[in-house]
């Protein structure tokens, strides 16, 4: 198991989310930056769908009382084991009593520590990914102990591809389809969406990124209706909110895009000011 | 099943919606759940999920190669014979002042003595039209218009679980603790949305709901029952 010394900012376990459950009004949640959390779970050749730990912007400080196989991906949060660096996007052997830290963030906002075999918290509603109301707690406490199982593995069987990484982190572009309301825009409106720069403002988590700039907007809310991960909604005094994992399942907000999964996951890693355009796929 | 002109429309990578005409009425309700009951019936593994709202079903696929047309033959093939399986929900709620914290408002907003309030609330029979907004949040419609009443300009920032509230139109239970901008009317010592039970949620879309009126002292007891799991809610499927 592992001991919660330090929590960090926000540190949640997350899998590939809960499903089934959508029309009581649940949201699927899941890792936000799926891509890297996956990844990380290969690394050490987990199952996909293995539970692993969120960590966002600020690491946690972690007390192994097993012996096990750590990978970690995503964000750059410089991790240390027992004090001395190590790299991410390989497999890490783990001794009984070792200490994970982390340092400074250079690039990207959330990384993803995988344990071999996953994260052993309780399932709720098929699924360990942690959000309020519906597992006990929404993010790791200090003091909690995490249970997982003691085993080591350090056959790494990935290869990384680092152009496919860099495109992950840099460059503003997220790809969009059109969404459901979007023939309901002007031209000018539809224009200014691809045209103009935003910006990740402050109020970004896992329900949702609402960007600083906002753009004129005449249309009447919609009859509530249903959103999903990804869904670009434009609200009355024209702000645009993406909306994430941990989504409300419905809105009355126009759809005005939607974020392919890859966009999804990319936006997960920025930053507050960070710039985005919008790319019509 | 021809009864709508529907609109089916690619959302995303994986999901297609589809829209009925934009009107609040139970017959497209019942539409639009026979048509994804009969898709839960199908067992189909592509599909990951499939939800609801008042004039609309998504239907999300586990890859990319779905087809719209094959989707519209389904619903077109489905016999309008088919009978939706809906139950019929009474829950206890306490209209005691002590509960009902924004009472006194609405008394004096809508010019009707609260017991006339609470007889008007207690009367009627609301359809789920939507669950949402918080997990076991119901959208209840058919609510008397004589109590009709706008939302607080200032959401309260912790309306206590249980809670029932009006806002605007509709009228609804808190299932949890949290922040909320509906008058609060009462409360019910039910739990709707319990994690524990193999189904969390009781209620379904196009079940009905009615309200009826209890005690404090009743609404001790049936806490107490409830949290020990003896307590039954009464259906009244007629």
């Amino acid at each position: 198991m592992i001991e919660v010394i330090k929590p960090g900012l926000y540190s949640s376990i997350q899998d590939k989310g809960r499903f089934g459950f959508e029309n009581y009004g649940v949201p699927i949640s899941g890792s936000m930056d799926q891509f890297s959390s996956i990844l990380s779970n290969k690394i050490i050749s987990n199952n996909d769908n293995d539970a692993v730990m969120e960590i966002t912007m600020i690491g946690p400080t972690l007390k192994f009382k097993t012996e096990t196989t750590i990978s970690i991906t995503g964000a750059d949060m410089s991790p240390l084991l027992n004090g001395e660096n190590i790299n991410l996007f390989k497999p890490h052997i783990i001794k009984n009593g070792d200490i994970l830290s982390f340092g400074k963030l250079k690039c990207g906002l959330r990384c993803y520590l995988s344990v071999l075999n996953g994260f052993k918290t309780k399932k709720i509603m098929n699924s360990r990914s942690m959000y309020a109301n519906i597992t006990k707690e929404f993010r790791i406490s200090k003091g909690d102990i995490l249970n997982l199982e003691s085993k080591i593995n350090s056959n790494n069987t990935i290869s990384l591809n680092d152009f496919e990484y860099e495109n992950h982190f840099k460059g503003p572009f997220i790809e969009v389809y059109k969404g459901p309301e979007y023939e309901k825009l002007s031209i000018k409106q539809q224009t200014n969406l691809f045209n103009k720069k935003f910006t990740v403002s402050n109020k970004n988590n896992r329900m949702a990124y609402q960007m600083n700039e906002a753009i004129e907007n005449n249309l009447d809310s919609i009859i509530t209706s249903l959103v999903m991960q990804g869904t670009v909604q434009l609200t009355p005094s024209g702000e645009i909110i993406v909306l994430m994992r941990d989504n409300q399942t419905c809105g009355g907000y126009p759809r005005i895009l939607q974020l392919n999964e890859s966009s999804i996951n990319k936006l997960s890693q920025k930053h507050m000011n960070d710039r985005i355009i919008f790319k019509l796929i | 099943m021809k009864t709508y002109n529907l609109k089916y429309k690619k959302f995303g990578e994986y999901s297609i919606l589809v829209e009925w005409p934009q009107i609040i009425n139970e017959k497209i309700l019942n539409n639009i759940l026979l048509f994804k009951s009969e898709l839960d019936k199908k067992n189909n593994v592509k599909i990951t999920s499939c939800k609801t709202s008042y004039n609309s079903l998504l239907v999300t696929y586990s890859d990319h190669n779905n087809k719209i047309s094959e989707l519209k033959s389904f619903y077109n093939e489905i016999k309008i014979s088919k009978k939706l399986k809906i139950d019929k929900w009474e829950i206890p709620v306490c209209y005691e002042t002590e509960f009902g914290k924004d009472l006194n408002l609405l008394e004096k907003n809508l010019s009707l003595t609260i017991n006339k309030i609470i007889s008007i609330h207690s009367a009627k029979q609301y359809t789920v039209y939507n669950i949402g907004f918080l997990p076991g949040f119901l959208y209840l419609g058919g609510m008397d218009e004589r109590i009709f009443h706008p939302r607080k300009e200032k959401p309260a920032m912790n309306v206590e679980k249980g809670s029932v509230g009006i806002g605007g139109s509709q009228t609804g239970i808190y299932p949890n603790n949290s922040p909320g901008g509906w008058q609060i009317i009462g409360k019910t010592p039910i739990d709707l949305f319990d994690i524990n039970r193999n189904n969390p949620c009781l209620v379904k879309p196009g079940d009905k709901i009615s309200f009826h009126s209890i005690s404090k002292k009743e609404f001790q007891l049936i806490t107490v029952q409830e949290k020990s799991g003896i307590y039954k809610l009464k259906k009244n499927n007629k």
